[in-house]
């Protein structure tokens, strides 16, 4: 194991969070922020509760994985993308380092952004609702699952696009519109039988569930079974990265 | 150091880059590899380094597989590459750090210190590179490929499009690594670069070795010398007693010039400065010119 490469990867990346502050944390803390003044103080005092917990509680869980999520897609696929688009990937491909040192340095930082994030939203929400965490065990465990798996995605994506478009076209066609009717803002529950069957198809309504349940004792799916299915995502990505490195495609001709 | 055996690369639009190549590269020796656009020098040296897949052959370095055991293999390289890659955002002691930790190597400022020193950068350590000029950007790439201390250097093209001053500069770096016993294969454009610096060349032309050689005695073998008189009465045209000397009038009529072999025992300048006289031809002046690795270069490429 070149443990010393995977620091070196680690550090780099963590160095352009640190440099890049206001974009990496100030930005999707804000963001994050609006969603609770506008839908758990404006908006949402005028809902009543759901399955027991006041509204803006209610939807913290969903925003703090709307936010890990997406910051974890964009981190990773950035920076892989990066050196892609600059030639600076040969320094990569020349070292002597295996594709697990390289996910430890890159996903490795980009899921500690993402756990930092979360965390400060989960801090930043504590001012604007009450918040309790039944379980907080399982609700780090969901958190650290959701990183890393999400981190693995956005690698595998970075790696994928061709150009700065590509790099964008997943997450906003994809990955947001699963996230925001996944149960970010309402439970399942609340959608007709239809609409409940058809969303247990989306695989982000087993990630917000599960993480929700955490928290409030209140998810629309079993836990193990959220567990279960956010492992087997991760475990996809892993495979799909190791086939990756060990055809060289698009980082290799 | 270095065992290429039997080296082809075909890339997925059929094109084949490299034709059963092989090659030995001696411990601590200046490699030269020349070769014309798209003849497959780079290829070959990103196969080495691990950037690109070979389709068949084996490469060794230092008896070590590059494929098995990747890791003794591309830990004793660096490669400073064609293109001019740069970490925009980052400072030239930070992406020097990098590469060295990269490579596995534990944290040394003072020989990162010395790197630096070496290539003049010393006072750009704490600019980021994208305000750095085109020179400095190439000798961060320098510094960034020597930064884990390697055995064994690739230069694709280092000095293209640098300055004299900054080519002469680099010159002296290559020679220095020589003098630690480090390998060199350098790759150029500038044949003159290959002349100052190489100890061997290796021609490369679609994707096959045409030669290797020594470069002095390939430049010894394949160079011509010539002779050129300048006469004091322009000529009609060389006699016949003459014709065994296969002599070039000049278009003005007014230079001669005698193609020797200076490894021929008799290089039989004396016997047609003897035959000139007798046939009347009197000259002002006389130099000799050798024959440029440029032009031997050329001529190969020509050829095939």
């Amino acid at each position: 194991m070149n443990f010393r490469a995977v620091k070196a990867i680690y550090r780099y990346e963590m160095a352009r969070m640190f440099r890049t502050v206001v974009q990496s944390i100030v930005a999707p803390v804000l963001s994050t922020s609006l969603y609770f003044v506008i839908f758990g103080s404006a908006i949402g005092s005028r809902i009543t509760e759901i399955d027991g917990v006041g509204y803006g509680s209610f939807i913290v869980p969903g925003l703090i994985m709307l936010a890990i999520m997406t910051e974890s897609i964009s981190n990773s696929s950035f920076a892989i993308y990066f050196p892609k688009f600059t030639g600076t990937i040969y320094e990569l491909l020349s070292a002597p380092i295996s594709y697990v040192e390289v996910l430890f340095g890159y996903v490795g930082a980009a899921a500690s952004k993402s756990m930092i994030i979360g965390g400060i939203i989960l801090f930043t929400a504590s001012f604007f609702v009450d918040i309790e965490i039944a379980h907080p065990f399982v609700m780090v465990s969901f958190l650290i699952l959701t990183c890393v798996s999400f981190c693995l995605f956005g690698f595998i994506l970075g790696i994928w696009a061709t150009g700065w478009e590509k790099l964008t076209i997943v997450p906003v066609l994809v990955i947001m519109p699963l996230t925001f009717l996944g149960g970010t803002f309402y439970s399942i529950s609340m959608l007709p039988p239809v609409w409940q069957t058809i969303s247990l198809f989306n695989p982000v309504v087993y990630l917000i569930s599960g993480f929700r349940g955490s928290f409030y004792e209140n998810a629309d799916v079993s836990i193990v079974l959220s567990l279960v299915t956010t492992i087997g995502f991760l475990i996809v990505c892993l495979l799909v990265v190791r086939w990756i490195f060990k055809t060289g495609y698009r980082l290799r001709s | 150091m270095i065992s290429i055996n039997g080296l082809t690369k075909t890339y997925a639009g059929g094109f084949k880059a490299l034709n059963e190549v092989s090659l030995d590269i001696d411990r601590g020796e200046i490699f030269a590899l020349l070769g014309p656009n798209g003849a497959g020098k780079t290829t070959l040296i990103n196969i080495v380094c691990g950037i690109v897949n070979a389709t068949s052959g084996s490469v060794s370095v230092d008896g070590f597989d590059i494929q098995r055991d990747f890791r003794q293999t591309r830990s004793r390289i660096g490669l400073v590459p064609q293109e001019m890659a740069s970490e925009s955002f980052e400072t030239v002691w930070n992406t020097c750090r990098f590469s060295r930790g990269l490579f596995g190597k534990a944290a040394s400022p003072e020989y990162l210190e010395k790197v630096l020193r070496s290539l003049s950068l010393w006072d750009k350590k704490d600019t980021i590179s994208m305000q750095l000029s085109g020179g400095m950007k190439r000798r961060v790439l320098i510094a960034k490929a020597l930064a884990h201390e390697p055995e064994v250097l690739f230069l694709d093209e280092p000095t293209a499009g640098v300055d004299v001053e900054l080519r002469q500069d680099m010159w002296n770096v290559v020679s220095a690594l020589r003098d630690q016993g480090v390998t060199v294969i350098l790759t150029t454009h500038y044949i003159e670069e290959a002349e100052q610096l190489a100890d061997r060349v290796g021609v490369i032309n679609h994707g096959e070795i045409i030669l290797v050689e020594q470069k002095d005695k390939l430049m010894h073998d394949l160079g011509k010398k010539q002779l050129v008189l300048n006469l004091q009465a322009p000529l009609a045209e060389v006699p016949l007693q003459l014709k065994d000397y296969q002599l070039e009038l000049s278009e003005d009529r007014n230079d001669l010039t005698y193609t020797y072999d200076t490894a021929r025992e008799r290089t039989g300048i004396t016997a047609l400065l003897s035959d000139l006289g007798e046939a009347g031809i009197h000259f002002n002046d006389l130099h000799t010119s050798q024959s440029s690795l440029e032009e031997i270069f050329v001529d190969l490429v020509k050829k095939r």
